[in-house]
């Protein structure tokens, strides 16, 4: 039973890690580049205007995306490598 | 055919079909009903919730706000979509989990308390009703429209079709119905903008042609950045607002979108946990469809309005009240004219309509030299945009049909289900468990329907004096979830520290301190004149009233903190339920009897 709680305590901690990975990843495309270091970005031309301007209207929806699916597959391999995958 | 017999025909054949898919499939498995989902397959799933999700303020409002403001309001681009990665990594596989079917439910039993559930109800309604205002804005707008009236009295018949609708009910809750109502929406969207893109750029993919080059090499966003600037308007690529107030109306927009009853729910029904993540996912592939193509929309719409009022150019002379009364490319004006929504005067008589910002200082030399008297399209509702696009872009005519059942579906989908959580929260949460535990099922039943028509008027009644644009209404509503449900949630998967006493002060503070907010500067109960704040010059430095919910949710989550702090821990049992909850195994099973 206690063998039991510490992997479920391991497999815990691994999904809180994926998460805040994935959270700082979420934050940066959209509050960073698209917002807060929009200045900084200026310089790389896309389109008639500049990647910050990108990345705010179309660039963090497509790495939302890339995102959710990426933890759906790696947890659910998690899941499985901690033996509390759904039978 | 005349235009007004087409779109007849078109939303006409819309809504047959959804009503032929509802027959059909609830002929089949009657069971299946209260458990839309299950079963279902995640694509499948997706898109229904996709569709169950963008209202009236996605698909009508949204593209008209990012057009007439340009980059500034890409906060609901980014707000609207970045809140799936919070369901998805915070919330939605550990509810499913749960494996009861209401997000009250789920925080009474968390926080063993039937005050917690009953003020989580309380949130709920008044997010939902929030919500509803703004979607029969949008169904206001629509119907006004398409029967070429008033859009008061399109708000008047709009709300009699969605009553009878959410009524009639059921068909809400087919997940085929709304996969089709999912493939008209992002149809009736699409068609068009691949037709515009095609005239401006050459590119038949909107989101890609946003990013491209016009006839003369130039990119379009530097095209449309020149004539807007020629006319005294702000540039339309650059940052003009608060960056504070920009980061926080996002973060309330994500927020929001997390802790939206109704979007959660899809994700208890779901056949497993694994199922709950990639289900998330596919919801967002689905929205992203119409998300990538919307800033495409509304930037090639304000270029194409800019150029049709200034035919050659900015320093030629502008349209003429002639040429919009006689000329097929611009009858939309005229049409739009009789909703009350788009207004000119040709004010210093020369018989042109010049369009203007007459606000802006730099531009009154250009217009003491021409004689002009200040801005002549002097009524331009950003919520028409979408909708008068294809007439704008002179369409063929069934387009324009398409996209009236197009924004009808949205619409009428999503006031439709707010409805019925409305009344299924005041007649099974609120009255069956709480208020009268004994209520028969046909008063329970007389109850949900007393309650729905009650939600209806005082959403009709507030919509008459909408506290903004459809989706800016729409933002408050998720405001005031952000502030109230998530942060509950959150704190009741990832923390076992939270306890009763400590969850329901964080409720009642996140909920209280925003709504105060909201009626300070949108005027009480959304009465004009009653605000004691405008959003141009705010309570607190940049934080407009919109973007509040992001500090809500902050004092919300520190109210709980402090206050379980001081009072009695966690009981075990409930620990040991959370614990439960984070392990996908043994999903299957019911968590009651605790």
């Amino acid at each position: 039973m206690s063998q039991q709680n510490s992997s479920n305590n391991a497999y815990w901690q691994a999904n809180i890690r994926l998460i805040l990975i994935s959270l700082v990843i979420w934050a940066l495309v959209s509050f960073g580049f698209g917002i807060i270091l929009r200045p900084l970005l200026a310089g790389i031309a896309v389109g008639g205007t500049d990647l910050g301007f990108w990345f705010a209207q179309q660039g963090s929806i497509i790495v939302f995306l890339i995102l959710i699916f990426f933890y759906a597959w790696r947890m659910n391999k998690l899941d499985k490598e901690h033996g509390v995958d759904e039978e | 055919m005349d235009q007004f017999t087409l779109n007849l025909l078109f939303v006409g054949a819309s809504f047959a079909l959804y009503i032929g898919i509802a027959i059909w499939a609830r002929a089949g498995s009657t069971s299946e009903f209260y458990a839309a989902g299950r079963g279902v397959h995640p694509v499948t799933n997706g898109m229904a919730t996709a569709a169950d999700w963008m209202s009236a303020a996605s698909f009508i409002s949204m593209a008209g706000l990012i057009a007439f403001t340009g980059y500034d309001n890409s906060s609901f681009l980014m707000g609207w979509t970045g809140g799936y990665v919070l369901l998805a990594l915070l919330l939605a596989p550990y509810l499913r989990k749960f494996g009861k079917f209401t997000v009250s439910e789920f925080i009474g039993d968390r926080f063993y308390s039937k005050t917690a559930r009953m003020v989580a109800v309380i949130c709920l309604l008044v997010a939902s009703i929030t919500y509803v205002i703004g979607q029969m804005q949008g169904v206001g707008i629509a119907f006004g429209r398409f029967l070429e009236i008033d859009a008061f009295w399109g708000l008047l018949i709009g709300a009699c079709v969605v009553f009878a609708y959410a009524v009639f009910g059921g068909m809400k809750g087919v997940t085929y119905t709304q996969v089709a109502q999912y493939c008209v929406l992002i149809t009736a969207y699409t068609i068009p903008a691949v037709f515009i893109s095609l005239q401006l750029t050459g590119n038949p993919i909107p989101a890609l042609g946003l990013f491209g080059s016009t006839e003369s090499g130039e990119p379009l966003l530097a095209k449309l950045n020149q004539i807007v600037t020629d006319l005294g308007f702000a540039e339309y690529t650059a940052a003009h607002g608060s960056t504070i107030n920009m980061v926080l109306f996002t973060l309330s927009l994500m927020i929001g979108t997390a802790g939206l009853p109704h979007v959660i729910m899809r994700f208890f029904t779901v056949p497993k946990v694994s199922d709950a993540r990639w289900s998330a996912g596919w919801t967002l592939v689905f929205i992203a469809l119409l998300y990538l193509t919307a800033p495409a929309v509304g930037a090639m719409a304000r270029l194409n309005i800019s150029e049709l009022m200034w035919p050659n150019g900015t320093d030629a002379p502008a349209v003429s009240v002639e040429q919009i009364e006689s000329d097929p490319e611009y009858a939309w004006m005229a049409t739009w004219q009789k909703t009350g929504l788009l207004g000119w005067e040709d004010k210093n008589g020369d018989g042109l309509i010049q369009y203007y910002n007459d606000k802006n200082a730099d531009l009154q030399a250009k217009a003491e030299a021409n004689g002009w008297q200040g801005n002549e399209l002097t009524n331009f509702n950003h919520d028409i945009l979408v909708l008068a696009n294809p007439e704008i872009a002179s369409l063929p005519g069934w387009v324009i049909g398409l996209v009236a059942a197009g924004g009808l579906a949205a619409a009428l989908s999503t006031a439709a289900g707010l409805l019925l959580a409305i009344s299924s929260a005041v007649s099974h949460d609120l009255l069956k468990g709480q208020l009268t535990p004994n209520m028969s099922e046909k008063n329970e039943l007389m109850a949900a329907r007393i309650s729905m028509a009650a939600a209806i008027v005082v959403a009709v009644l507030l919509g008459l004096n909408p506290p903004g644009f459809a989706a800016q209404t729409v933002a408050l509503a998720f405001g005031l979830a952000a502030a109230s449900i998530f942060p509950a949630l959150m704190m009741g998967i990832f923390s076992t520290r939270i306890n009763n006493v400590g969850a329901v002060a964080g409720m009642v503070a996140g909920l209280v301190v925003t709504l105060l907010y909201i009626f300070l500067h949108k005027g009480w109960f959304f009465i004009p004149d009653t605000n004691s704040f405008t959003d141009a010059d705010p309570l607190l430095g940049p934080i407009k009233s919109t973007s509040f919910g992001a500090i809500g949710a902050a004092v919300n989550f520190a109210v709980a903190y402090v206050v379980s702090g001081m009072t009695k821990e966690t009981p075990q049992e409930i620990k040991d339920l959370v614990e439960s909850v984070r392990i996908p195994r043994g999903a299957g099973t019911a968590v009651e009897g605790h």
